[in-house]
């Protein structure tokens, strides 16, 4: 046997922990996508009953761009005053034409809504990643066409409801309440607007106040579509603007995504009135990689799982399970992988983590990073270079942590993956449910029974098996535990809009 | 010579890997490194010709090119090697006396490897002793098939010890063994019987080289080089045409196994149409606009 050549000595690992050098030689050059074709107002109004009107109190607030911390724009400031009016316009449209319109015309104007955002989809998903920090690659890839492909799909229902509950006669609830979070703008506003729609509700819907853009992008195509006025009604604000939506007394459902904390406001908020609500909070998913599965392929899905949107996802996998006889192999193959993630610029079609959404949250996950080297964790952060102005965070590991970790336990929401061992299947099943939340999961084996044991074992809403963070209009998404109440999606996500009688 | 464990079966996600790849190939390559791609990848050709109808003429002009890809631009780097039958390695090795190119040759009854041993062995011998500095042995995808892997162990030992000093690329013949598992496989007996490249396809049964076999066998390459240290080259041969492919594949090749592999030591394309594609894309590059095909020798 003849020896094999070694260059070693010409390339130096790009890390210590690691035998292959990703830094040297050829780099990728900048490929920014273009935003010269959108365009952003300096400032947007409330839509309230068709039209763009001013706040009440002619309060604006800036909204920064966390990739360069520059002001973008402002976005006008709802007040009780602002959520009534746009309450009573929605009450008005759902009392007049659209809860009794035909249910197939109702259909009509859903596609059209879907219609248009695939036709604008480019400058969506380029002030999407402006606007919210997330990388141009996710926003046109996922983002955009998945808020397209929701409102397909409830498009389709909207006629054939008396189909989804056989002997039952389905009725719109009324006005629904809407709010939504930063994480996810414009597809969160399609998880709550579509079904919303489809079942002949009219809907009042707040953005999350760092990320409104797309929304008031929305309320224009709203109008274009030529949807009857007050079917859909869009607020800007931060908290106290939400809070009047959920405590208003003419609104009959509340749809919440948020964090568990505001959640649990809300859910005192509504106790004792007639309201009907549906919460879809946080969680801090357990992926668990058995010895028997595809390694190569689950660290690849472990990257999709956690760093997929900077780890603001609320289903995301943040702590890893292992089992114990591969776990160095694993934290090798993971740590060389974290090598190649590309942290930049959102617009970069190249970035794969983009900029953390605000200043409020890099300084949340960057006092869990710390909190995490006090615990005694180790840390291990991929070295690669970051912008000098925006909020980044590198792709971060914590390894030598236990459940007992603050954290393991809470949920950080960002890039941030903690790995823990187990040894049996069992233990690996206690650790994953030994959590007050309950949102998803994900199991890398190559045993389709263990899929199924695991899986059903597992006290989370979602479980995907041999992949993660897949999403589908379809499927129904929701949490157990503090992770939320009622189901959004597919035909689960219709009877929260509905009254079955 | 034989490791003591049984050779044993790598699972692979199917659908992972294409997803992967798919993630991979939206690597946007422009400007600077986009020449450097482009230049990079030229370098790598094995500039093949393996036809039945092949004589001195094609096989002396092919080398030609091989020198001189594109004379009016002589900044451009010349291939890796040219790729040629047994009984033609002394035509090309005559052709390419001076310069940095080397001759590989297909030997060991290529493409089917259906003949015995002694046989494959004599055929290997004459293409070193005919001056091939590379070797592209098959191996018998029939016995690995038949679960034989043993037996394709110890055929590419012996091949690999009749090649001498002459590098062994090991063809697979991935298209043949139609599983990620049984490709994972095959490249790890391939590389612990002393392989110093692994390589997909003959050129001869399609599919050829896809970028997901050839993701599935940099991670083998990876691995192996995890637990022995040792760097084992890579090429996927047939049916890469297009230089946008080719830089699909270089991205491949950076984000599994990093810069060390990215020369033509450790990374080669069997092509035979690739090269002018590249040379069109680079002209391309330099002087800003496409010049028509009949500009660029066709050999």
């Amino acid at each position: 046997m003849s020896e094999t050549k070694t260059k070693e000595s010409t390339y130096k690992p790009t890390s210590p922990n690691s035998k292959l050098d990703f830094a040297s030689l050829w780099e990728y050059s900048e490929a920014p996508e273009s935003s010269a074709n959108l365009e952003i107002k300096d400032k947007y109004e409330l839509f309230i009953s068709g039209k763009f009107v001013k706040p009440s109190k002619d309060r604006y607030f800036k909204s920064l761009s966390p990739s360069t911390e520059k002001e973008i724009t402002q976005f006008a400031e709802a007040t009780q005053k602002d959520v009534d009016k746009a309450v009573k316009a929605a009450r008005k449209a759902f009392k007049g034409e659209w809860s009794e319109l035909k249910p197939s015309s109702r259909a009509k104007y859903i596609y059209r809504i879907a219609r248009m955002l695939q036709e604008r989809a480019r400058e969506f998903a380029i002030a999407e990643s402006i606007d919210g920090g997330k990388p141009i690659r996710e926003s046109r890839d996922v983002d955009i066409p998945l808020a397209a492909a929701y409102f397909f799909y409830y498009a389709g229902w909207a006629d054939k409801l008396e189909y989804a509950f056989p002997g039952k006669k389905p009725k719109p609830v009324g006005v629904c309440g809407q709010i939504i979070p930063w994480n996810f703008p414009l597809l969160m506003l399609a998880w709550k607007i579509a079904p919303a729609l489809a079942c002949g509700n009219t809907v009042v819907l707040k953005p999350a106040e760092t990320t409104s853009l797309t929304a008031m992008m929305f309320a224009e195509l709203v109008k274009d579509a030529g949807l009857p006025d007050g079917v859909v009604n869009i607020v800007t604000g931060a908290g106290q603007t939400g809070a009047e939506i959920v405590n208003h007394k003419d609104i009959d459902k509340i749809a919440f995504t948020g964090s568990t904390n505001v959640g649990k406001i809300i859910q005192k908020s509504l106790a004792g009135t007639d309201k009907k609500y549906t919460l879809e909070l946080g969680g801090k998913g357990a992926l668990i990689l058995f010895e028997d599965a595809p390694i190569d392929q689950a660290v690849e899905g472990i990257i999709n799982a956690i760093y997929f949107n900077q780890g603001h996802v609320c289903c995301a996998g943040s702590r890893l399970l292992v089992q114990e006889n591969i776990a160095d192999k694993v934290i090798m193959k993971l740590k060389d992988r974290l090598e190649t993630l590309i942290v930049g610029h959102p617009l970069d079609k190249n970035t794969d983590i983009g900029a953390i959404n605000s200043k409020e949250q890099f300084d949340r996950v960057n006092s869990y990073l710390e909190l995490g080297v006090e615990e005694g964790a180790e840390v291990y952060q991929s070295k690669c270079s970051v912008p000098e102005s925006g909020y980044y965070i590198r792709p971060t590991l914590f390894t030598n942590v236990s459940q007992s970790n603050r954290v393991v336990q809470e949920e950080i929401f960002g890039p941030v993956l903690t790995v823990q061992t187990f040894r049996t299947a069992d233990e690996a099943i206690e650790k994953a449910n030994n959590t007050p939340f309950g949102l998803a999961g994900g199991v890398w084996t190559d045993k389709g029974s263990k899929i199924f044991k695991v899986g059903k074992a597992l006290r989370s809403g979602v479980v995907w098996a041999n992949t993660y963070n897949k999403f589908d209009p379809t499927s129904p998404f929701g949490g157990y535990k503090e992770s939320g109440v009622g189901r959004e999606g597919g035909l689960h996500g219709l009877s929260a809009y509905l009254n079955l009688k | 010579m034989r490791p003591e464990t049984n050779f044993e079966k790598v699972p692979i996600d199917r659908v992972a890997v294409e997803e992967r790849v798919g993630r991979l190939n939206k690597r946007s390559i422009k400007k600077e490194s986009k020449v450097q791609a482009l230049k990079l990848a030229l370098s790598m050709v094995d500039l093949t010709t393996l036809e039945g109808k092949d004589s001195e003429g094609k096989v002396r002009q092919l080398c030609q090119k091989a020198k001189s890809p594109h004379p009016s631009m002589p900044d451009i780097p010349s291939v890796a090697a040219v790729c040629v039958y047994p009984n033609m390695v002394r035509i090309a090795k005559e052709s390419l006396r001076g310069t940095n190119i080397n001759v590989a040759s297909v030997a060991s009854a290529f493409p089917s490897g259906m003949a015995p041993l002694p046989i494959r062995i004599e055929d290997t011998k004459y293409a070193v002793e005919e001056g091939a500095d590379e070797v592209d042995m098959v191996i018998t995808r029939g016995a690995f098939l038949e679960g034989e892997y043993n037996f394709v162990f110890d055929e590419i030992a012996a091949i690999k010890e009749a090649c001498g000093d002459a590098h062994l690329k090991v063809i697979l013949e991935t298209g043949e063994l139609h599983t990620f598992e049984n490709v994972r496989l095959a490249s790890d007996i391939a590389m612990e019987a002393g392989a110093d490249f692994i390589k997909t396809s003959t050129g001869k049964i399609s599919p050829a080289a896809t970028q997901p076999v050839t993701l599935v066998m940099l991670e083998a390459i990876r691995d192996f080089y995890y637990k022995t240290d040792k760097m084992v080259g890579m090429k996927p041969a047939g049916g890469i045409r297009t230089a946008k492919q080719a830089l699909q594949y270089l991205v491949l090749v950076k984000e599994t196994l990093g810069a060390a592999w990215l020369n033509n030591e450790y990374f080669r394309f069997g092509a035979s149409s690739l090269a002018n594609d590249l040379l069109m894309q680079i002209v391309k590059q330099q002087t800003g606009h496409y010049q028509g095909p009949d500009y660029f020798s066709i050999d």
